[in-house]
């Protein structure tokens, strides 16, 4: 199960990490730009009359204070993900080590002293 | 998959808002009938919204030279119904639009569309074809997190299509064109949320066995 698991990680990984080491195609404007903005460029480009009708209530003043929000969202979903699969993987060990006959053996030894 | 503030037309945006707002209502009920009728399963509830919190925030380079980030709804979808997520996401999209800029609000109504209601209903409905079809619950589990992921932005593709349809080659033409954008790119996107959802729910089976038995989630598999 471990080793499985190890093996979706590092997919993951080469899946992720490939685009950086294999030749970027061809006529980009700006490698690795976002897939949104890039669909906002083809709105603009094919709707010149277009304006948006509604502006950001508020907007990150710099790339630091984007990356810092961005980096908080992803903090606190792993936060709280990794902590419920620690709390439930603490449980199942505990159950398992109370059921665990040897165990019982060493806590009868130890009343006995 | 975002569409950026005030890039839909009012009409559009007002449409989109109306057709997601009875999946939220849906979604709000799912979830109270979910923390009534099973307490337990309440944390896993939120690690699922966790969940495409984190990858929802993580932009990943494709092999088109251009970023996308995974949703990850496909996991509630599968664990609790897909109805749930419409909630979930829709508080994931909603930060994004206050905090990020990304997103926002008049176009919330559409994003809640096509992230929250469409990838999980995709996701749940791939998820239940595997399991009756058969054959291991990985390969259903990864199709389901895949392909509602897939789901998510081909509707990002035809709700931008509907809106700007091509002067020459109408809206087919529009939807090609923003497919293009946008699917191509995600493809090894979606390949990695099916692994990474795969991955999370072999732990759920290895360490958290008794809430997916209290949801009935795939009974009998045990590690």
């Amino acid at each position: 199960m471990k080793r499985t698991n190890l093996l979706l990680l590092a997919a993951v990984v080469v899946i992720a990490a490939l685009p950086l080491i294999l030749p970027l195609p061809g006529g980009l404007a700006e490698p690795f730009a976002g897939a949104d903005a890039q669909a906002q460029t083809a709105i603009t480009a094919a709707n010149p009359d277009y304006q948006p009708w509604f502006t950001p209530l508020w907007e990150p003043p710099s790339g630091e204070i984007e990356s810092l929000l961005f980096a908080l969202q992803a903090a606190l979903g792993a936060g709280l993900l990794g902590y419920y699969l620690g709390l439930r993987r603490g449980e199942s060990q505990r159950r398992k080590s109370d059921a665990d006959p040897a165990r019982l053996d060493a806590q009868a030894v130890d009343a006995r002293d | 998959m975002h569409i950026m503030e005030g890039f839909l037309p009012p009409v559009h945006a007002a449409v989109w808002g109306l057709a997601s707002l009875p999946f939220l209502v849906m979604g709000a009920r799912s979830v109270a009938r979910v923390t009534r009728e099973h307490p337990r399963a309440k944390l896993l509830l939120a690690s699922a919204g966790a969940f495409a919190f984190v990858l929802s925030a993580l932009k990943i380079p494709s092999v088109t030279g251009s970023c996308s980030h995974p949703t990850g709804t496909g996991l509630g979808a599968i664990l609790f119904g897909p109805a749930v997520m419409a909630v979930l996401g829709a508080i994931v999209l909603l930060f994004q639009a206050l905090l990020l800029a990304h997103g926002g609000l008049t176009t919330l109504g559409a994003n809640i569309f096509s992230m929250a209601i469409a990838g999980p209903w995709v996701a749940y409905g791939v998820f239940r074809l595997a399991r009756t079809l058969g054959g291991p619950l990985a390969l259903g589990v990864f199709l389901a997190a895949a392909l509602g992921n897939l789901a998510t932005y081909l509707v990002t593709s035809v709700q931008l299509a509907l809106a700007f349809p091509d002067p020459v080659s109408g809206f087919l033409g529009a939807v090609t064109k923003f497919g293009s954008v946008f699917a191509l790119t995600q493809i090894p996107l979606a390949i990695i949320e099916g692994l990474l959802t795969v991955l999370v729910v072999n732990l759920l089976i290895q360490f958290s066995r008794d809430d997916l038995d209290e949801l009935a989630f795939a009974p009998g598999v045990v590690r």
